[in-house]
C-alpha cells in the first residue's frame, strides 16, 4: 500500500500551505488518490473546489497522516471522486453547483444545494450563468407492491431546522429514505471571500451555532497555520476548556432529545436542567451562553472571568451528582431501551467507508477522534479515553454521549487545575509575505470533526476558506440506518445523529 | 425512577419567576400590532416556529425556553406542531432564497387573526449573512413582521420577555374591545 506522501511527492508541493502537505497533482495521481479511497486504503476527509481546481483532503488512519492534492480544472471537469467512492457524491454534486466544475463520470447528476432559487447558477464560479427556465428535482425510485411515499418537511412539526425527507414505504416499514438538504444554504462560502479576518471569523462561527467554539476554533487555527504564529499557552488550554464545556452542553440536550423522541419525557426534563446549568456557567465564565465569538485567530477575544473556573468546579461537582442517577434511569428502563436498541443500524464497514466522524463512528466501531488521533495541543497533555461501540444503533451512540461526557468532566477539572497564566491573545504578524498563505485544521467538535481551510491573500483577506461540518460524511448514513425500521422511529434515529443542517449546507 | 421522582416532588422547583415584559418591545407592539378581532385567544398563544435558514444558535435558545427554568407553558405560550393551530409564527434565520417559498406557504396556512415575531439578528436584516446570493435577508422582506426580538442569539429571557410582552398587549387589547 503506498503511503499518502508518496502521492503528494508525485505532485508540484504548494510551500505556503500548513501544517500538512498539499500538492498539485495531474489527472493520473487523481484517480489513483480515488482509487485509494474506493479500496478503503485512506478516508475522504474533504473535497472542494474553487473557481478552477478542486481539492482534496486525505487521511491515512493507520498512521495518522494527513495530505491535500490539487487538480487544476482549465476546461472545468475534474474526474469524478463518487463514481468510485460514494461519500463523495454529495460533496461534488455540491462542486458542481456552487462553482460549475462538471465531475466526469459522476453517477448523480442532479443539483444539491441549488434548488433553482438563487437567480444565477455557479455563483462562486469563474462564469456564473443565468438558471434554467424550468428547475426540477427528480427523487430517487422504488419499485414494488403497495409501496407509498411520505414526503415530510422542509418546515418539520418541531423546533428544528429545515430538510426534506422522502420515505417509501411498505405499511410502517421504511423501504427507502431520501434526504433532500440545502434549505438553510446560505453562501457563507461565498461571504467569506474577501472578508477581512475578523468578519471570516464571526462567519465561521455562525456556520453552525451549536458548534460555535469548535468552528471558531478550526478556522483560528487553520489562520494561525497559515501565519506560523504560536498562540498562547493560556489562550490554548481555554480554547479546551470552552471546546469541552460545548461538548457538554449538546451532549446533554442530546441525550434528552433522544429519550424524548422515545416519549420518555423525564429524562428530557433532567437532562435539560443540566444543560441549562452548563450554559449559564458558561455565560458567567465567558460572557456569552454559547461562548460566540470568543475564540479568534491569535487566542481569545477576552479571559475567563475572575470566578469563572471556580463556577465551572461547581459545575462538574453539580453534574458528577446528578447525572448518574440519570444514566441508571436510561440503563433501567426497559420501555426506553426498546425502543433504542437494535434501532437504527449504522455497520462498522459503513462508518468507515464514509470516515462518519463523532458518536455516530464511534458507535459504529470507528476510532478516531482528532483530539487522539493527531494530539492537537492541549489535548496531548490530557488524560482521557475515547470510547468506541461496535453495535452502531442509537443505544450505542446514546452510550457513546455518556462516556463523551464522563470524559470532558475529568478534562475541564484537567485543564482547571493546570491552568497557565499569561496572556490570552498575540497578534498576527500580517506584513505581507508577497504570496498567498494557506492553512488547514481539523477540531473534534461534539459531533465529530470539523475540517477548516482557509487562504489568506497578500491583503491578509481571506481568498478562500472551506468548512467541511462532520454532518456532510454522517448524513448519508441515516439513509441506511433507518431502511427497514418503521416511520416512527424516524425522529428517535434522526435525534440519535444529531447532524446540522446549517453545517451541512453552508 | 422512582427515586429521582420523589427527589423531585420534595425539592423546590427551579422554575423562576417570570421576567418583567420587556417596554422596549411593548412600545413597539403598540405602534405594530392590529386591534380587532382577538378575544377569543385570552390568555394563551399557540407558536409555530420556522426555521428560515438560522444558523440554529437561535434554536437552542427557545427549546430552552421549554426547559424547567423558563417553562414556557406556565404562561400558556405553547409550541404547535401545525401552522394551522398557531396564533404566532416565530422565525429565526435571514430567509435563505431556499426558505422564502415555504416560510411564506406557512405564514399563509395559519389562520387569521396572526402575529410574526422575528427572533435574532439574521431574522431583522439578514445579519452577518447579509449580502450573499443566496439569502433574502430579513423576515419582513416576505411575511409582515408585528415583533423583533434582536440578539445573536437572543437569551431565553429576553425571547421570553417578548412573548410576554406581545401576551400583555393582546390581553389589553382584549379588556379595552
Ligand atoms: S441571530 Fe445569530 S444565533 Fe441567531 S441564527 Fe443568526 S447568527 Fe445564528
Amino acid at each position: 500500500m503506498p503511503a499518502l506522501i508518496d502521492v503528494i511527492l508525485e505532485g508540484r508541493r504548494v510551500d505556503a500551505h500548513r501544517p500538512w502537505p498539499r500538492a498539485v497533482v495531474d489527472a493520473e495521481v487523481w484517480r489513483f488518490a480515488v482509487d485509494q479511497l474506493a479500496e478503503g486504503h485512506w478516508s475522504l476527509l474533504a473535497l472542494w473546489g474553487e473557481t478552477a481546481a478542486v481539492h482534496m483532503a486525505l487521511l491515512d488512519e493507520g498512521v495518522g497522516d494527513i495530505g491535500v492534492v490539487s487538480l487544476e480544472c482549465p476546461d472545468n471537469k475534474f474526474p469524478s471522486v463518487g463514481q468510485r467512492h460514494p461519500p463523495a457524491i454529495r460533496l461534488e454534486r455540491a462542486i458542481r453547483d456552487l462553482f460549475g466544475l462538471e465531475p466526469e463520470g459522476a453517477t448523480d447528476t442532479r443539483p444539491w444545494l441549488d434548488h433553482g432559487h438563487w437567480g444565477l447558477r455557479y455563483p462562486l464560479g469563474s462564469k456564473p450563468t443565468v438558471p434554467a427556465e424550468n428547475f426540477s428535482y427528480d427523487f430517487l425510485t422504488a419499485e414494488g407492491e403497495s409501496l407509498h411515499q411520505i414526503p415530510v418537511g422542509p418546515v418539520h412539526a418541531g423546533t428544528i431546522e429545515p430538510g426534506h425527507f422522502r420515505f417509501t414505504a411498505t405499511g410502517e416499514t421504511v423501504v427507502r429514505l431520501e434526504e433532500r438538504l440545502g434549505y438553510t444554504h446560505k453562501g457563507i462560502e461565498g461571504l467569506m471571500t474577501g472578508a477581512s479576518l475578523d468578519r471570516a471569523t464571526k462567519l465561521a462561527g455562525r456556520t453552525s451555532g451549536d458548534s460555535t467554539v469548535a468552528y471558531a476554533l478550526a478556522f483560528a487555527r487553520a489562520v494561525e497555520a497559515a501565519f506560523g504564529v504560536e498562540v498562547p499557552q493560556r489562550a490554548i488550554w481555554l480554547r479546551a476548556l470552552m471546546a469541552e464545556v460545548e461538548r457538554l452542553a449538546n451532549h446533554f440536550g442530546d441525550i434528552g432529545g433522544i429519550c424524548n423522541d422515545a416519549a420518555f419525557a423525564l429524562m428530557h426534563a433532567h437532562c435539560g436542567i443540566l444543560r441549562e446549568l452548563v450554559l449559564r456557567t458558561a455565560d458567567s465564565a465567558f460572557g456569552h451562553r454559547l461562548m460566540m465569538d470568543r475564540v479568534i485567530p491569535g487566542g481569545l477575544a477576552t479571559d475567563i472571568a475572575m470566578d469563572g473556573a471556580d463556577q465551572l468546579r461547581v459545575l462538574v461537582e453539580k453534574i458528577r451528582h446528578r447525572f448518574p442517577a440519570l444514566v441508571t434511569l436510561y440503563d433501567n428502563t426497559t420501555s426506553l431501551q426498546d425502543r433504542t436498541v437494535g434501532t437504527g443500524i449504522v455497520t462498522p464497514a459503513l462508518a468507515r467507508k464514509f470516515a462518519a466522524g463523532g458518536y455516530v463512528g464511534r458507535a459504529s466501531g470507528r476510532l478516531f477522534d482528532a483530539r487522539r488521533a493527531l494530539g492537537y495541543a492541549p489535548y496531548g497533555e490530557l488524560t482521557f479515553e475515547v470510547p468506541v461501540r461496535e453495535e452502531g444503533d442509537v443505544d450505542a451512540r446514546v452510550w457513546i454521549r455518556i462516556h463523551e461526557i464522563e470524559q470532558s468532566l475529568s478534562m475541564v477539572e484537567q485543564i482547571l487545575d493546570r491552568l497557565p497564566g499569561g496572556a490570552v491573545y498575540t497578534a498576527l504578524n500580517t506584513k505581507g509575505l508577497g504570496t498567498a498563505r494557506e492553512g488547514m485544521a481539523l477540531v473534534e467538535g461534539f459531533r465529530g470533526d470539523i475540517l477548516a481551510w482557509v487562504r489568506i491573500g497578500e491583503d491578509n483577506k481571506v481568498a478562500r476558506c472551506h468548512l467541511r461540518d462532520p454532518s456532510w460524511l454522517q448524513w448519508p448514513l441515516i439513509e441506511a440506518a433507518i431502511e427497514d425500521n418503521i416511520v416512527a422511529d424516524f425522529p428517535l434515529c434522526n435525534k440519535s445523529f444529531n447532524c446540522s443542517y446549517s453545517g451541512h449546507d453552508l | 425512577m422512582r427515586k429521582i421522582l420523589l427527589e423531585c416532588l420534595i425539592q423546590p422547583p427551579v422554575t423562576e419567576p417570570a421576567p418583567p415584559a420587556d417596554e422596549s418591545a411593548l412600545a413597539e407592539l403598540a405602534g405594530q400590532v392590529d386591534t380587532a378581532a382577538r378575544g377569543r385567544l385570552g390568555r394563551s398563544l399557540a407558536i409555530r416556529h420556522v426555521d428560515a435558514g438560522s444558523c440554529n444558535g437561535c434554536e437552542l435558545e427557545i427549546h430552552a425556553l421549554n426547559n424547567s427554568f423558563y417553562d414556557i407553558e406556565r404562561f400558556g405560550i405553547r409550541f404547535v406542531a401545525s401552522p394551522r393551530h398557531a396564533d404566532v409564527l416565530l422565525v429565526t434565520g435571514p430567509v435563505t432564497k431556499n426558505m422564502r417559498e415555504a416560510l411564506a406557504r406557512t405564514y399563509d396556512a395559519i389562520p387569521n387573526p396572526k402575529w410574526v415575531v422575528a427572533v435574532g439578528g439574521c431574522a431583522l436584516d439578514g445579519g452577518c449573512f447579509a449580502g450573499s446570493y443566496a439569502v433574502v435577508g430579513g423576515v419582513s422582506e416576505v411575511v409582515p413582521v408585528d415583533l423583533h426580538i434582536p440578539g445573536c442569539p437572543p437569551s431565553p429571557t429576553d425571547i421570553l420577555k417578548g412573548l410576554l410582552a406581545l401576551l400583555q398587549h393582546l390581553t389589553t387589547k382584549m379588556g379595552a374591545s
